[in-house]
């Protein structure tokens, strides 16, 4: 009898209820031309399928997401991550849409990712996983919508990365999605938006902790790593106006300035705060996984560099909506994605909304993002009605 | 022909609508509030697009279902491929674009046909609000000072249809505004309806 080993998983989630899963035993054939065998789909689901499944609606997760959209979350403990979104009554209806949410490979929520066991060695993947893009993620999210039994989904919705798989659904499978909502993304990410990743993967490796990946192998966690990457990544959700608004150069617990390194101000200590309640919810190698996904990202590329040929032809109608003081996905680039899909005839809408709070204001309350979406579901509801 | 008139349909927006045959690919710039966009999208079954300027009108057409984009046409409307739509719209507009021209040549390229309505500044009114009042005139249909008028390339009727000369335009029809808000057709270089129309339609092709 072979004793199975117990490695340290990187975060408390073993005991975490992580909602659905779904295991597909044939292969996953990935981008980087490897193929995931076994690939498991952790999901959430809110709301009922009516009986000619029609009304699936699927949200996507940004980068640090996970399923738990509207439900609490199974670790922290805190209310989901879109709540003011998606629940009764809400734009996305869960009283009318059967809402489905699902943990993105190579992530750390219950999908197959590098915090997982690899069949073959019996040890953690770290860095043995392989290298998944913004579509391969899509091609996981296809089959467990096939595995429901969906054919068409009502509408894909996400901001930020869940953005850039809405793009991706309708650039794979036109057929199988009549509406998409890319939220604050773009069709590419930017030399801009690399670099800060590069430096919070640097973070991450940088810490002895992380060994190479191995981590959970030798016991440690790379959480030092993981919170100052996350600081970085933090401070590009905000704006400038928003953060001098809300801390200024207000000092924290304190009349005077210490003439010391701990830290001073408020804005310090909010992201030290943002970076240590991160690493108790998420796995530095997922980290490192979905920000090279969505460096990779480029939906022109699979098209000989003409974005607006990802969607010649398309069925699927855009509802594109960017935010004025988001400098991450600025309006500029969600503007190119409508002028793609205009240069096709494509049904598109796009909004910008105005307002101070950066990138992060898609998970916010915005009363105009709201009104735009549930206008625009209702309609495409109403068009299958 | 009197064009008839919708319920709450703006009459040179129902002017412009007759012209619309069903099914077809409109789309309207400067759409507003999307008013007419949805009267052709549920009257006339079209696929329609628009595009505007202001945000909060954006808004509201995308609330009410139609595929509209926040955009400038002085700006926006060279990223259009040629001969994509069936009729392009442009209502009340023109005169609010820095380049007028430029704007119509586009229109001309991107639609099959293009519906223009304006307002026309030869009307005998504004005439004799110039000449007795001696300030810049302000009617019902251009309310605005001066000095804070979103309207910066006004001109009259005949003005227009020198325009469409320059772009190499047909008129294919143009129907004059009246006073009682019922449109009729006119000949555009005729000069009775550049001193007695408010405004007026034209449905212009480029070969």
């Amino acid at each position: 009898m072979t004793e199975t080993p117990r490695f340290l998983r990187p975060v408390t989630m073993q005991e975490a209820d992580i909602g659905h899963a779904v295991t597909f035993e044939q292969p996953l054939a990935l981008d980087c031309g490897r193929s995931l065998a076994p690939t498991t789909v952790a999901y959430m689901t809110y709301g009922t399928l009516n009986a000619g499944k029609t009304n699936a609606v699927l949200v996507c997760h940004a980068l640090t997401g996970d399923q738990f959209v509207a439900s609490d979350h199974p670790i922290t403990g805190k209310p989901g991550w879109w709540t003011t979104m998606v629940g009764p009554g809400k734009p996305i209806d869960t009283d009318r849409f059967f809402v489905i949410c699902a943990n993105v490979i190579g992530g750390c929520m219950g999908s197959t990712g590098p915090a997982e066991i690899d069949p073959e060695t019996g040890k953690p993947f770290g860095l043995s996983f392989p290298l998944v893009t913004v579509r391969d993620m899509v091609r996981a999210q296809k089959m467990l919508i096939d595995h429901l039994g969906i054919e068409k989904l009502l509408a894909v919705v996400g901001g930020s990365m869940g953005g850039m798989q809405t793009l991706q659904w309708a650039a794979s499978y036109p057929e199988a999605v009549r509406a998409v909502v890319p939220i604050a993304c773009a069709a590419r990410h930017s030399a801009q938006n690399i670099a800060f990743h590069e430096v919070g993967r640097q973070a991450i490796m940088a810490d002895p902790d992380w060994k190479n990946g191995e981590y959970q192998l030798a016991g440690t966690r790379p959480s030092k790593g993981l919170a100052v990457a996350r600081m970085a990544a933090h401070i590009t959700y905000l704006s400038e106006v928003a953060l001098q608004r809300k801390f200024g150069r207000n000092l924290q617990n304190r009349n005077a300035l210490s003439f010391q390194f701990a830290p001073d101000f408020q804005i310090e200590s909010y992201l030290h705060y943002q970076g240590a309640s991160f690493v108790d919810r998420f796995d530095a190698n997922s980290y490192l996984y979905i920000t090279r996904a969505m460096d990779y990202f480029d939906l022109a590329e699979e098209h000989a560099g003409q974005l607006a040929d990802a969607f010649r032809g398309s069925p699927t109608r855009f509802c594109i909506i960017s935010f004025t003081s988001d400098w991450l996905f600025p309006t500029a680039e969600n503007k190119r994605i409508a002028h793609a899909l205009n240069a096709v005839a494509a049904p598109v809408s796009f909004v910008e909304i105005k307002t101070d709070k950066g990138h992060d204001a898609f998970l916010l309350d915005e009363p105009e993002m709201f009104g735009t979406v549930r206008g625009f579901l209702n309609s495409v509801a109403a068009g299958i009605a | 022909m009197i064009a008839s008139i919708p319920q709450g349909l703006r009459p040179d927006l129902a002017a412009i609508a007759a012209m619309i045959r069903p099914g077809s690919r409109v789309l309207d710039v400067g759409c507003g509030d999307g008013a007419l966009l949805e009267h052709l999208v549920r009257t006339k079954n079209v696929d329609g697009r628009g595009i505007e300027l202001s945000q909060q009108n954006v808004n509201a057409c995308v609330a009410r279902g139609l595929a509209v984009v926040q955009g400038d046409a002085d700006t926006d409307l060279a990223d259009y491929p040629a001969r994509v739509f069936d009729a392009v719209i442009l209502s009340q507009t023109i005169q609010a674009t820095e380049k007028p021209r430029a704007v119509l040549d586009h229109l001309l390229r991107i639609g099959r046909r293009t519906a223009v309505s304006l307002p026309n500044f030869g009307y005998w009114k504004v005439r004799l609000s110039l000449l007795v009042g001696g300030r810049m005139p302000r009617t019902r249909a251009l309310d605005y000072s001066w000095f804070d008028t979103p309207n910066i390339h006004l001109c009259t009727l005949a003005d227009f249809v020198d325009l469409t000369r320059l772009c190499g335009a047909e008129t294919v029809e143009a129907h004059a505004l009246r006073e009682n808000g019922t449109t009729a057709p006119m000949q555009p270089s005729a000069w009775g309806p550049n001193l007695l129309a408010p405004g007026a339609i034209f449905l212009l092709k480029k070969s």
